[in-house]
């Protein structure tokens, strides 16, 4: 069981017109991974992100997510994951009740799992006092980890989590990353691209995305002593010459 | 983007002063005549030589002629009477009808006028040529004014303006809709849902539709009971009627809405259209008197087409069977711009 992949990449690239945004990736990830995909900005993770939750069609080469063909079938495909993205994706002009219902209804729960979901998420997030406030009213961090908690409503098989915790103060980084784990020892895959290179530490396995492509992948470990390096800063470093 | 912003005010500029003309011309007329005489024929040719009206037919049918008003092809219907000639010969008074359809108050007042002068004109040429010795102009008429005898100008654009405002609530409503999403990026969330094309496009058509209905409810009541505009029709028709309409406008609204990428975008097209549809729509000034190029054009303009259908039913009464072809031409652009709209909305790109 410790051998079943949750995301299989084979070769993956997206173009637009002659830059290559993405440039032949390949990769997998198994069941029950912390999988932190890693890169400066604009080297390429949003966009194959996008590819692999089915925003986005690939150029060329072939994945699979959560045993659905990315390119085929979509509608499969997108009831298997959750994605939470770098822009905050929680209706503000509504209350956290509603984006729940909202959400929660469009992944087909019934009234009574939305319910049951909402007094859970309620208890865990201590929400008691925000239940019914506005989303634009409450604090960042406590969007991050509500929008997280709505990604994951319909236990999907991943999570896709685009830069979860760019502007969120250090305290919140860390009780989130706590959520993530929860998550990932619950089952649920989860895929997070960051460019705060700490982070990666907190992940199972890491890749790192440089200009298209993946420059080094492997256990934390692994890629400080391949690359002769303290932190993963410096092995950034080192790539990305 | 870039192009339309220069092409825009200048097609504007060039159609709408075209359009936004007040005068009144191409009246259509109907000339019921009894006498066959070669003085009603006079009198038929110059009314038909003027500048001012169209002959649609000479008959002598009242009841052909009020089928012809009913449907909005005749404006006017004048009617000489049966020894009209042999009055005007033997210096007897003679009395012509004339009616017209008021429900644009002012273009009937216009009209009346105009018909007036080419009657008495008429008269004193034929009381000239004759020799007839009569001091007092030889012929009378007697106007009457159908559906708004009083010429209450209010009947003839309250109705209107109420259709303005339900258009502008819907298009606005819609167009900044979908492109708003795109702004706060929840539609990214959405496009990762398995949420299908038609389920989003319902969910957003729906809402809308039901504010859309309300409002135009809230204005039916204030121009019934403040206005006092007359309601001759069946209310069935109007709000079946307004329903496919606002399936048409709010289609047009999200269809903007998937083709722009900022509300900026999405207001500056809607505000287009609207300007060009507002004043081409027949709202203000009679489409009749528009060049033939303008009238094809209106052809296009949904606003033209509910102007039309609130105005019949409400104040004409109008049944289903006049308004057939306003019903075909709003339901056929409504599944057109929802499917365009359908399909310009791509969850993958």
């Amino acid at each position: 069981m410790e051998e079943e992949k949750v995301i299989e990449v084979k070769n993956l690239s997206k173009h637009f017109g002659k830059f290559k945004a993405v440039d032949d990736i390949s990769f997998d990830v198994k069941k029950g991974e912390v999988f932190g995909f890693l890169g400066a900005n604009g080297a390429g993770k949003t966009t194959a992100i996008k590819m692999l939750t089915g925003i986005w069609s690939s150029t060329s080469g072939q994945a699979t997510v959560a045993g659905f063909d990315i390119n085929k079938n979509r509608n499969k495909l997108k009831e298997n994951i959750g994605y939470m993205s770098q822009k905050f994706s929680l209706y503000e002009d509504l209350t956290f009740k509603e984006n729940v219902r909202f959400y929660g209804g469009i992944y087909g729960l019934s009234n009574k799992e939305i319910k049951l979901k909402t007094e859970e998420m309620i208890e865990h997030l201590e929400l008691d006092n925000i239940q019914n406030t506005m989303i634009s009213d409450i604090p960042l961090g406590w969007k991050q980890k509500i929008a997280f908690s709505v990604a994951v409503i319909h236990r999907p098989k991943i999570v896709f989590l685009d830069e979860p915790t760019s502007g969120v103060d250090p305290i919140t980084r860390r009780q989130f990353w706590d959520l993530i784990y929860e998550t990932a020892e619950s089952g649920i895959t989860v895929f997070v691209t960051t460019h705060y290179m700490d982070e990666a530490e907190y992940c199972d396995r890491i890749s790192m995305m440089v200009q298209g492509r993946i420059e080094a992948l492997g256990s934390l470990d692994e890629l400080l002593t391949k690359h002769q390096a303290k932190n993963m800063d410096e092995v950034f470093v080192k790539l990305a010459r | 983007m870039r192009p339309i912003l220069f092409i825009m005010p200048v097609m504007q500029l060039v159609v709408l002063s075209y359009s936004a003309d007040f005068t009144v011309t191409n009246i259509n007329i109907y000339v019921e005549d009894h006498d066959h005489s070669s003085m009603s024929q006079a009198l038929t040719q110059k009314i038909a030589m003027s500048d001012y009206f169209n002959l649609i037919e000479v008959g002598n049918s009242y009841d052909e002629a009020y089928q012809m008003v009913e449907k909005n092809k005749v404006d006017v219907i004048l009617t000489i009477p049966q020894n009209f000639s042999k009055n005007m010969h033997s210096a007897q008074p003679t009395e012509i009808s004339i009616f017209a359809d008021a429900i644009n108050g002012t273009k009937a007042g216009i009209s009346l006028n105009y018909l007036q002068n080419i009657i008495a004109q008429f008269s004193l040429e034929e009381i000239e040529k004759t020799g007839i010795q009569m001091q007092i102009p030889g012929i009378e008429t007697n106007k009457r004014d159908w559906y708004n005898p009083d010429l209450n100008y209010k009947f003839f654009m309250v109705p209107g303006i109420l259709v303005l405002l339900v258009t502008i609530i819907a298009l606005f409503l819609s167009g900044m809709n979908i492109v708003r999403e795109k702004e706060i990026g929840t539609i990214e969330q959405l496009n990762v849902t398995p949420i299908r094309k038609y389920q989003f496009i319902i969910g957003k058509l729906l809402p809308f539709l039901i504010i859309g209905m309300i409002e135009f409810t809230i204005g039916l009541i204030i121009a019934l009971f403040w206005f006092k505009v007359p309601f001759e029709g069946n209310f069935f028709l109007i709000y079946g009627f307004t329903i496919l309409y606002l399936i048409l406008i709010l289609g047009m609204g999200m269809f903007i809405s998937t083709i722009t990428s900022s509300q900026q975008q999405a207001l500056f097209l809607a505000w287009f259209f609207m300007v060009i549809f507002i004043l081409m729509s027949g709202l203000f000034t009679p489409i009749e008197s528009m060049p033939i190029w303008a009238q094809n054009f209106t052809l296009f303009n949904p606003i033209r087409y509910y102007v039309e259908v609130i105005r019949l039913v409400m104040l004409k009464g109008s049944g289903i069977s006049n308004i057939l072809m306003h019903v075909s031409a709003v339901a056929g652009s409504a599944i057109l711009i929802n499917v365009m709209a359908m399909i310009s909305y791509k969850k993958t790109a």
